[in-house]
């Protein structure tokens, strides 16, 4: 996604009121975006506490603020300053994570980052996930207070189309419950799905936002119906989309009684690897997810 | 512009006003406000202009900077009566709106040099003319981001950033030479590309010279040479960073302050 994102950036940068920081992240992705906003483009350096100090000076300036870095240098090294200098002042500053879950693979867990959405949503801080490419300049179009953006890989079926942008979005309709996957593991599901009869698989949901935004109507009347949810996301099941989920639903007094939750496990074995791999030992896979909806709704 | 006379007056008048602030509230930190309170009262009377910036980087000195906005006449006598009591406006370490002039909320070190830094980029971006300081600890300068900070604004020129440290020698359990052997921040921090400039901090002349010392395309960074708890019974020792005043402690730094108005 990180030419996408490049590409959405030029567009909302043509504003005069945005810079864009980077943590010397970039190299053969951002030099277009360096070149198209001159000195409103500044390398901080690897120092990612200042870079957020800064980002939050300009930002109290009336300047909106782009702060990049791969994904744990972004939201959790510098936690205190978008604790105390973005979210106390509800600045708008947009911290750009690189490699949302496990995408940064064998670079090892420090790399990983796992808890990121609770983290930022913890803080009051507005955390987008794009499924897909296509979702990011909608996204940068509603920027406004403190926003997390996490970036990972457009998975979808080569050449599905796709529908406007939606915080929850039906990208393959079904009629044997609800699946909901965060950012792009609704393509993943989509893949996964798109063989199999409509009657029999659930809808493929992608949410991409936190905190939730308003349930739609026709998940929330296939809970009413007791029918499967699946919630799968790359991402520790502690604040992550499953609990953000159920704890809506039970505000509203529904719960739901076929419930599955598919998330990032970690490192149970101490084993590390590809993005690929640690999809796979959390059941975040193509695979994991067919036989998860063969086994749980299905069979 | 004020005169040093005028600025010393100024400056006994919120002492006495802080004192009676933290005897009230029962609040301690009174060493660390004391420390910092002339270069406060110098800054906001005599240096600063309308559209300038100001960080208080060390937090616990909310105090100090709340009665040097009262001295202003930018904040009531009856918020400060409110200091670090139930439903105030006035916390212990500054935050929201209700403090002139505020852009952070601060207490947790380390977060105001960059903060600095960005609204200096900032200014400079848009060419306003603005100046930007900021009031660091010397202690603080042990947080590591401090150093970020400083890196970035020698790299990207900022000569409309002033940071000033409060070196009174003290820290929260022990002197900065034995904690963490703080005490030679001079060159540490000239070698990091800033202009450095010693000053007098409870001198007012001594201040405003430092403080118009910088050089083009370099941060100012002034150190203060200054007092914990000036004028206390605890004065340049550790219990003055916590404790509140006692009655009598109170009551006799009172009597001092109104025999310096009236000498």
């Amino acid at each position: 996604m990180r030419n996408a994102f490049a590409s959405a950036v030029i567009e909302r940068c043509a504003d005069p009121d945005h810079f864009f920081l980077t943590g010397d992240l970039g190299f053969m992705a951002l030099e277009n975006v360096r070149a198209a906003l001159g000195p409103r483009f500044v390398n901080a350096g690897v120092a990612e506490q200042n870079m957020i100090g800064v980002a939050a000076g300009l930002a109290r300036e009336g300047f909106k603020v782009f702060a990049y870095s791969i994904a744990p240098f972004c939201y959790a090294r510098p936690f205190e300053q978008i604790r105390n200098d973005i979210c106390l002042g509800r600045l708008p500053v947009c911290l750009v994570g690189n490699g949302g879950g496990y995408a940064y693979g064998y670079m090892g867990p420090t790399h990983h980052a796992l808890e990121d959405c609770a983290a930022m949503t913890a803080l009051g801080v507005r955390v987008l996930a794009p499924a897909f490419d296509d979702d990011i300049p909608a996204m940068l179009a509603s920027f406004e207070g403190p926003t997390y953006l996490r970036l990972g890989y457009d998975c979808r079926p080569q050449g599905a189309a796709l529908d406007a942008y939606a915080p929850w979005r039906l990208v393959l309709p079904g009629q044997n419950g609800i699946l909901a996957a965060l950012g792009p593991l609704a393509g993943v599901a989509w893949r996964a799905l798109g063989q199999l009869d409509p009657s029999v698989r659930p809808a493929v949901w992608a949410v991409t936002e936190l905190p939730l935004p308003s349930i739609p109507d026709e998940v929330l009347s296939a809970i009413d119906e007791d029918l499967p949810v699946i919630v799968i996301e790359e991402h520790l099941a502690a604040g992550g989309l499953g609990m953000q989920l159920a704890h809506a639903l039970a505000l509203r007094g529904k719960s739901m009684r076929r419930f599955v939750h598919h998330h990032a496990i970690g490192y149970p074995r101490e084993r590390f690897g590809s993005q690929a791999f640690h999809r796979s030992l959390s059941g975040l896979d193509e695979q994991a997810i067919l036989a998860l909806i063969n086994d749980k709704v299905i069979g | 512009m004020n005169n040093t006379g005028n600025l010393r007056q100024i400056a006994l008048k919120a002492r006495k006003r802080l004192l009676d602030m933290h005897y009230r509230a029962k609040a301690g930190h009174l060493g660390g406000n004391l420390s910092c309170l002339d270069a406060l009262i110098t800054l906001h009377h005599a240096v600063m202009q309308p559209d300038d910036r100001f960080v208080l980087s060390k937090g616990h000195a909310a105090g100090a900077l709340y009665v040097t906005l009262w001295s202003q006449g930018k904040l009531r006598d009856e918020a400060l009566d409110s200091f670090c009591l139930d439903n105030t406006t006035l916390p212990g370490h500054p935050s929201g709106p209700g403090i002139p002039g505020l852009m952070f909320s601060t207490g947790s070190l380390g977060h105001g040099p960059s903060l600095s830094a960005g609204l200096a980029m900032a200014a400079r971006h848009k060419g306003d003319g603005r100046r930007i300081y900021c009031l660091c600890s010397d202690g603080e300068w042990q947080e590591g981001a401090c150093w970020e900070a400083l890196i970035f604004a020698a790299h990207q020129r900022l000569d409309n950033l002033t940071i000033l440290i409060d070196q009174n020698g003290l820290q929260g359990f022990g002197t900065t030479l034995e904690v963490i052997s703080c005490n030679d921040l001079a060159p540490r921090l000239a070698a990091f590309g800033a202009t450095v400039k010693m000053a007098d901090g409870h001198d007012h002349s001594s201040i405003l010279e430092a403080v118009s010392a910088g050089e083009k395309d370099k941060p100012l960074i002034v150190i203060l040479d200054t007092v914990k708890g000036r004028g206390l019974h605890y004065e340049n020792r550790l219990e003055s960073h916590y404790l509140p005043l006692s009655e009598d402690a109170y009551t006799e730094a009172c009597a001092k302050i109104n025999a310096e108005l009236l000498s």
